[in-house]
């Protein structure tokens, strides 16, 4: 059995009452990709971080090239040949490249010698992998793609024979993900063994060998990738049959319903994030926003819904004039008919330490029918939140537990029941499955679907482009705070590929 | 999984890491009267009889745990809007004006129950008008509260100052004091509420406004939880951008709530001024503002947490003077390292013993889980 790189055997973690690993076995062959998938906490994450020695396991083993080891610290997971991709970059910004590749492993006091040597190695591992990068460029001035790659030619530096990638393309465009695949493959070649974390199906069944699957802190089956199939996969990830395509019939346009023109916001810093934007949504109909995240769409979402100041443009809700430069104010919106499901759930559109029903009148708390004169009325606060987790499938369904209590997809559900039920003329969503689990992302996609049938105008911005696909009706697709284009949801992932990647996406795939 | 500590039973979280915490805090305590060559026995038992040994000694420790109630309670309503109020002592230090005018202009004619109500509204204007400038300044000049704060109860000691020495002292008088009110100026004291736990309150200060403070703490409880205001206050305070998100305007809610904050603050100027010395002092705030501070923190913003809590400050104040009283070589600093020791073990180092105590319940859990196991199989 010389051939596994990595054995565990019966990794059992809880914190508290989670039980967020159990009895977990898994063995990982020398010189393949083995993809780990499950949904938002099935314990993928802390099973990796037990493997690399952010976590103690409560009990079992880790067996390294056969022998057993004691992974105490991130420290012995390097010494015995295990590096880690973080999802989330743990590199210092205002670095070159050289200097976070050493960064910890300077070798000795004095840094002149070490940066030497580290610049010829760097040479030869660049070569080897073709892993091109600047090693005098600054990281904050580097494309995440190539933040990601000296992410990866940090672990490659301290000899990681074995590469863990957690979520390694939640940040990339199409054209980065497919370089980084090339990578990886070269790394595979060159005898690396890889094992990838992702809730992409379509990641593992591209480049994968082998894929396990994680529900509910269990290992419940490992299959070889060219034996299985989406289908298969998404049903061991959610314990049952999962429709993945979203059925939807055409859309009937009617009036315009949000009309926004030439819209341009500045950040604090004078910083323009929104650039001149026009866009229309109609009743009816759902206008997707495809891009990169970072490139505007957030910034465009709140300057419509008032949270944030347009720096000038005008903005049309229901045929009447929105002052988006001046006084905003999100309430009065509301009661014009505009709903908005904010990209940051955690953050902006609940309050985790209140109960699940104080957070079900978030923003709709003036309505009398939740008050006494001054006074809350917390049974009618309470009953409605009642009847909007029976309509919503919001579980545990329990009205008075702390929404941070709840899972992801139990949250959004919150935030989406609150937004939905006062049926709003225009919708507005951002990022609606963000860490949301794969059961929930059916029944939220089916909601917004007929949000649009019930002639509401919906306007959704998603950096998953398959969500953006499957969904819209139109697709503009925006590009350093710029809509660069519209496309009908039946273009190719290629052709919006590179309209996300704006110029120098072109350029790259002209070479 | 991504929560650091798990939810622990109600009883370990309200109960047992408090008491765990005080404990803590008095062995360190005791620890330090052992290195003054003082028996910390006698020290706690001068401590505890000094609060509780006599009916008049509860008097005085529910006296200061009136006074307390106010500021904690004070500091608490900022605390929930997010906003950090230092300036509960120039608050409430400010709010003595309003007591006093209300005493001065009519003790003489009136009742008290006649002059009690109006010496409320007195506190509660100047208290709020004293809190209104800084929280006016930070919600329209974005200057930050707790300076601001801070810096008005400097304005406030020397307005005061010069109040006492030049406007409201009676013409030829040395003290920097007003006159003694008459008996229309005097608070009736709570004899009758110790004396049905066969009590004698003897020379006591422990006045009716207790009740107002009991009140007070219940009108908050109300506000903060069931009120529209509260709701907006408390949405704020855990997170400013679902504030904004819901439309609730962060300087209304700023201003607002600072005036709520300063006018009970102001109240605590009641129990001195009315219910002890009948007359307004130099310096009759004498730190209770930022004992509020200490007490909001180990109430957890909690009414039903704060009264216990200015109870066990109003115990560290009595007995503490009491241990000074009997013990010479343990003088007034040592009380005030004392009450430090417990808002340090109480206060500041609150979570320092709950991963332990967590953990320790965790093992207890698994242990339970793992006797059922083997009984199922």
């Amino acid at each position: 059995m010389d051939n596994i790189a990595i054995e565990l055997r019966g990794i059992d973690k809880s914190f508290g009452p989670v039980h967020a690993n159990n009895d977990i076995n898994l063995k990982v062959r020398k010189g393949t990709i083995h993809g780990i998938i499950g949904e938002n906490g099935a314990g993928k994450s802390t099973l990796m971080s037990i493997l690399y020695g952010f976590y103690q396991a409560d009990r079992g083993e880790i067996f390294v090239d056969g022998k057993e080891v004691a992974i105490r610290d991130p420290n012995t997971a390097i010494s015995v040949g295990i590096g880690m991709v973080h999802q989330h970059f743990m590199l210092v910004e205002n670095f070159t490249v050289l200097e976070n590749v050493m960064l910890g492993a300077e070798d000795s006091q004095i840094l002149n010698k070490g940066i030497a040597k580290a610049r010829q190695e760097l040479k030869g591992l660049e070569k080897e992998y073709a892993l091109e990068v600047n090693p005098d460029a600054l990281i904050e001035e580097l494309p995440v793609g190539l933040q990601q790659r000296v992410e990866i030619l940090k672990a490659l530096y301290r000899r990681a024979d074995i590469l863990i990638l957690d979520e390694p393309t939640g940040v990339l465009t199409p054209a980065e993900a497919d370089h980084l695949f090339r990578i990886l493959g070269q790394l595979k070649a060159q005898g690396k063994t890889i094992i990838l974390i992702t809730h992409k199906l379509r990641e593992i069944m591209a480049i994968t060998d082998e894929v396990s699957v994680m529900r509910r802190g269990e290992m419940v089956a490992t299959r070889t990738t060219r034996e299985t199939s989406v289908e298969e996969l998404a049903e061991l990830m959610v314990g049952r049959r999962v429709l993945l395509r979203v059925e939807k019939g055409e859309a009937s346009p009617g009036d315009v319903k949000l009309a926004v023109e030439g819209l341009t916001v500045k950040d604090s810093r004078g910083v323009t994030m929104v650039d001149d934007v026009s866009l229309e949504v109609r009743a009816g109909e759902i206008v997707g926003i495809a891009g990169v995240a970072g490139n505007g769409q957030s910034e465009l979402l709140e300057a419509i819904a008032g949270i944030r100041k347009a720096t000038s443009g005008t903005v049309l809700l229901n045929g009447q004039s929105v002052d988006v430069t001046g006084h905003r104010d999100p309430a009065e919106l509301r009661a014009r008919g505009l709903a908005h499901v904010p990209e940051d759930r955690h953050h902006v559109g609940l309050v985790l330490k209140f109960e699940e029903s104080e957070n079900a009148i978030l923003g709709y708390h003036n309505d009398p029918r939740y008050l006494n004169g001054v006074f809350l009325d917390i049974d009618a606060i309470r009953k409605d939140a009642e009847e909007k987790i029976a309509k919503y499938d919001i579980r545990p369904p329990n009205a008075r537990l702390k929404t941070a209590n709840f899972s992801g997809g139990n949250q959004q559900k919150i935030v989406l029941a609150r937004e939905m039920e006062r049926g709003p003329d225009v919708l507005i969503i951002g990022q609606p499955t963000r860490g949301v689990d794969v059961g929930a992302i059916e029944f939220i996609h089916k909601r917004i679907i007929e949000m649009r049938d019930q002639g509401k105008a919906v306007l959704l911005v998603s950096v998953e482009l398959d969500e953006i696909r499957s969904l819209s009706d139109r697709i503009l697709v925006m590009f350093a705070g710029r809509v660069v284009g519209e496309r009908s949801p039946e273009a190719t992932e290629g052709e919006l590929g590179l309209l996300m990647a704006g110029v120098e996406g072109r350029k790259e795939a002209a070479e | 999984m991504s929560t650091p500590y798990a939810k622990l039973p109600g009883w370990v979280e309200y109960g047992l890491i408090p008491l765990i915490n005080l404990a803590v805090a008095f062995l360190v305590a005791g620890l330090v009267v052992l290195l003054v060559g003082e028996n910390p026995f006698e020290a706690a038992y001068h401590l505890i009889n000094g609060a509780f040994g006599r009916g008049e000694y509860i008097g005085f420790t529910l006296y200061y745990a009136t006074t307390f109630i106010f500021t904690g309670l004070a500091v608490a309503v900022a605390f929930h809007a997010g906003l950090f109020n230092i300036g509960g002592e120039g608050q409430a230090y400010v709010g003595g004006i309003g007591v006093a005018l209300a005493c001065l202009w009519l003790d003489q004619t009136l009742p008290w129950y006649v002059v009690f109500p109006l010496a409320i509204l007195g506190s509660v204007f100047f208290g709020a008008l004293w809190a209104f400038l800084p929280g006016w300044l930070q919600a329209k000049r974005g200057s930050h509260i707790v300076i601001t704060t801070i810096m008005f109860n400097f304005i406030a000691s020397s307005l005061m100052v010069y109040l006492l020495t030049r406007v409201l002292k009676p013409l030829g008088s040395m003290a920097p004091q007003t006159r003694n009110f008459a008996e229309g100026g005097q608070l009736p004291k709570l004899d009758w509420l110790l004396s049905i736990f066969g009590l004698d309150v003897g020379t006591a200060p422990f006045n009716i406004s207790f009740l107002l403070a009991l009140a007070a703490a219940f009108g908050v409880w109300v506000l903060i939880w069931r009120t529209k205001l509260g709701y907006e206050m408390r949405t704020m305070g855990h997170s400013p951008s679902a504030a904004r998100y819901a439309g609730i305007r962060e300087s209304r809610i700023t201003v607002i709530t600072m005036m709520i904050s300063g006018g009970l603050a102001g109240m605590m100027a009641l129990n001195p001024i009315m219910g002890e010395q009948f007359r307004m002092q130099l310096d009759f705030v004498q730190g209770a503002g930022f004992v509020g501070i200490a007490v909001a923190l180990m109430g957890r913003s909690h009414p039903g947490g704060i009264i216990p809590a200015a109870i066990l400050f109003g115990v560290l104040y009595q007995g503490g003077a009491e241990i000074a009283f009997e013990m010479p070589s343990i003088s007034r600093d040592m009380i005030v390292i004392i009450q430090g020791l417990v808002i340090l073990f109480a206060g500041a180092l609150e979570n320092m013993f709950r991963p332990a105590i967590t953990r320790a319940f965790a093992m207890r859990g698994q242990r339970a889980a793992a006797v059922v196991q083997t009984k199922g199989a």
